[in-house]
């Protein structure tokens, strides 16, 4: 059942690069890590897909990273405004691991965030671009940030059960050093319920819906070819 | 009131049960006789007043369709139209003759050509070959591209066709702003959203002019209003498109806001506005309509 509603912008809070944009939680539910959310920008045509970063009591939050026309126009509401969200959407984190360990890189450590939070205190690794950008660490208390050119894929340490979020290349390389990890993939989508087959990628061989079948995938969905193309 | 339904290619019944049972047929993406995993990513881009999209007609192919899709669609208990496609006039007979014996409603014959030499020859030989090949309801979905296309109508109606489905895309091109390149994978696709809407009246409108056959019309549909101005250029039903990506709750909404807006000007059902573009002594006079300050 698809649950859609135009709650009011609590509040939209730069954080370094990024910007968290608070929202009533009205009637809709937080749904699992990794799982994701359309917000519909004010004058777009089309939602944008993002994953939970916080849910504060009555409120739902997510990282905004302002690049486009649809994320520029998220960030300059104000309080009071209704933005529209459907969600939760696709399938998201498994928490029943026994040593979870979380891995983001930039825009991709919203979804960690929550997972820390209901997995309650795993140890992460946070990958930035800059200084300006890793500022979004202090979402994720005691996390170990780098900032490029290191990366969070030479921090990795093994038997770890991995939860990753971030760029594909970054998602590429943790699937090669830990095959069983989760790993949280991005593709442009129009609709994120599985209607406009926008968001295709490769999974076991086939080209599947990334909003259907994920948007997290085991290391072993992605087929061997796009490991070897990374 | 008019039938609403969904632009083939714009809603998953099987992933949206609810939303599929909110409309009065379901419409399935096109299906073609060999299995297609369709178009490499990425397959869209938004645009200023729409999108693009190059789906490139991904399906799991006829005998797949007919054996584990068809059965699962028939149970949601919504009337179902098959939008069948194809690369030459036997590929619609043999989609046709397949779905004559199932419990679908309607075919759809999705014969968007824009591109061939002769658009009135192919989508007459197209029709031909299906109307042979089932007793089913069949509408023809034409694009709205073609140089002339209530020529391309007229010759669905001499072939068969029982109503027309007005319009598919229309060809368009998206660059990145950093590098200038194609975002779509195929560089060009289709252009879908409000910047299709006067397209489509157009061509609804010319269509409706020519033939007089049912028509369902679509084409940036996000309001009432807009579903209203189609039937009044000839629609006799109209289908959401894009729209069901941003709301899924579209169809409730789109319903009743187009029969308040009929209210509105008089007519107690909205299909009363059905050519009204075309009749001028019908029409309703401005001195005799109430239109708020916001209308949908």
């Amino acid at each position: 059942m698809l649950r859609r509603e135009a709650p009011s912008v609590v509040a939209v809070e730069p954080l370094g690069a990024y910007s968290l944009l608070r929202v009533e939680r009205a009637t809709l539910e937080c749904g699992d890590p990794g799982q994701f959310f359309m917000l519909t920008p004010p004058g777009r045509t089309l939602p944008r897909a993002f994953s939970l970063c916080l849910a504060p009591p009555g409120e739902l939050a997510f990282l905004v990273d302002p690049v486009g026309l649809g994320t520029r126009a998220l960030v300059e509401l104000q309080p009071g405004d209704r933005l529209p969200v459907l969600g939760p959407l696709g399938r998201g984190f498994r928490l029943d691991v026994p040593r979870p360990l979380l891995v983001g890189g930039g825009i991709g450590i919203a979804p960690l965030v929550y997972a820390a939070e209901r997995l309650g205190r795993a140890p992460a690794i946070l990958g930035f671009r800059t200084p300006e950008h890793a500022q979004a660490a202090s979402l994720l208390q005691g996390a170990e940030v780098v900032i490029e050119p290191t990366y969070v894929t030479e921090r990795l340490s093994p038997g770890r059960d991995v939860l990753a979020c971030g760029p594909e290349p970054m998602l590429h390389a943790v699937a090669c050093l830990a095959p069983s990890a989760q790993l949280a993939w991005e593709a442009p989508m129009a609709c994120g319920y599985g209607a406009c087959f926008g968001c295709a990628v490769e999974i076991r061989g086939r080209l599947r819906r990334l909003c259907v079948e994920g948007p997290v995938l085991t290391a072993a969905d992605v087929v061997p070819a796009e490991l070897e193309a990374a | 009131m008019p039938p609403l339904l969904n632009a083939s290619g714009c809603l998953d019944a099987l992933a949206a049960p609810d939303v599929a049972r909110s409309l009065d047929a379901f419409v399935t993406k096109t299906v073609t006789p060999l299995r297609r995993d369709g178009n490499a990513p990425v397959r869209i881009a938004e645009i200023d007043c729409g999108m693009l999209n190059t789906i490139g007609l991904a399906n799991p192919g006829l005998d797949d369709f007919v054996c584990d899709t068809l059965p699962r669609l028939l149970e949601l208990g919504v009337p179902v139209w098959v939008s069948v496609g194809g690369f030459r006039a036997g590929d619609y007979a043999e989609s046709c003759a397949r779905l004559d014996d199932e419990g679908v409603e309607a075919i759809e014959l999705n014969v968007s050509c824009p591109n061939v030499e002769s658009p009135v020859e192919a989508t007459e030989e197209i029709v031909a070959a299906a109307r042979a090949a089932t007793a089913k309801p069949l509408f023809t979905k034409l694009s709205p591209q073609l140089p002339d296309v209530a020529a391309v109508a007229l010759a669905a109606a001499r072939a068969g066709t029982d109503g027309l489905s007005l319009v598919n895309t229309l060809r368009g091109l998206a660059l990145d702003p950093r590098t200038l390149a194609p975002v779509l994978s195929t560089a060009t696709g289709g252009v879908s959203g409000p910047v299709l809407r006067p397209v489509a009246l157009a061509a609804v409108h010319a269509c409706y002019a020519a033939t007089g056959l049912p028509i369902v019309g679509m084409g940036g549909v996000e309001t009432g209003r807009h579903a209203l101005d189609l039937i009044a250029a000839g629609a006799s039903a109209c289908a959401l498109g894009t729209i069901l990506f941003r709301d899924p709750d579209a169809p409730a909404r789109v319903r009743a806001e187009l029969a308040r807006t009929a209210f509105r000007l008089g007519l107690e059902d909205p299909l009363a506005a059905r050519g009204l573009a075309h009749r001028e002594a019908e029409r309703p006079l401005p001195s005799e309509t109430k239109i708020p300050a916001k209308v949908n």
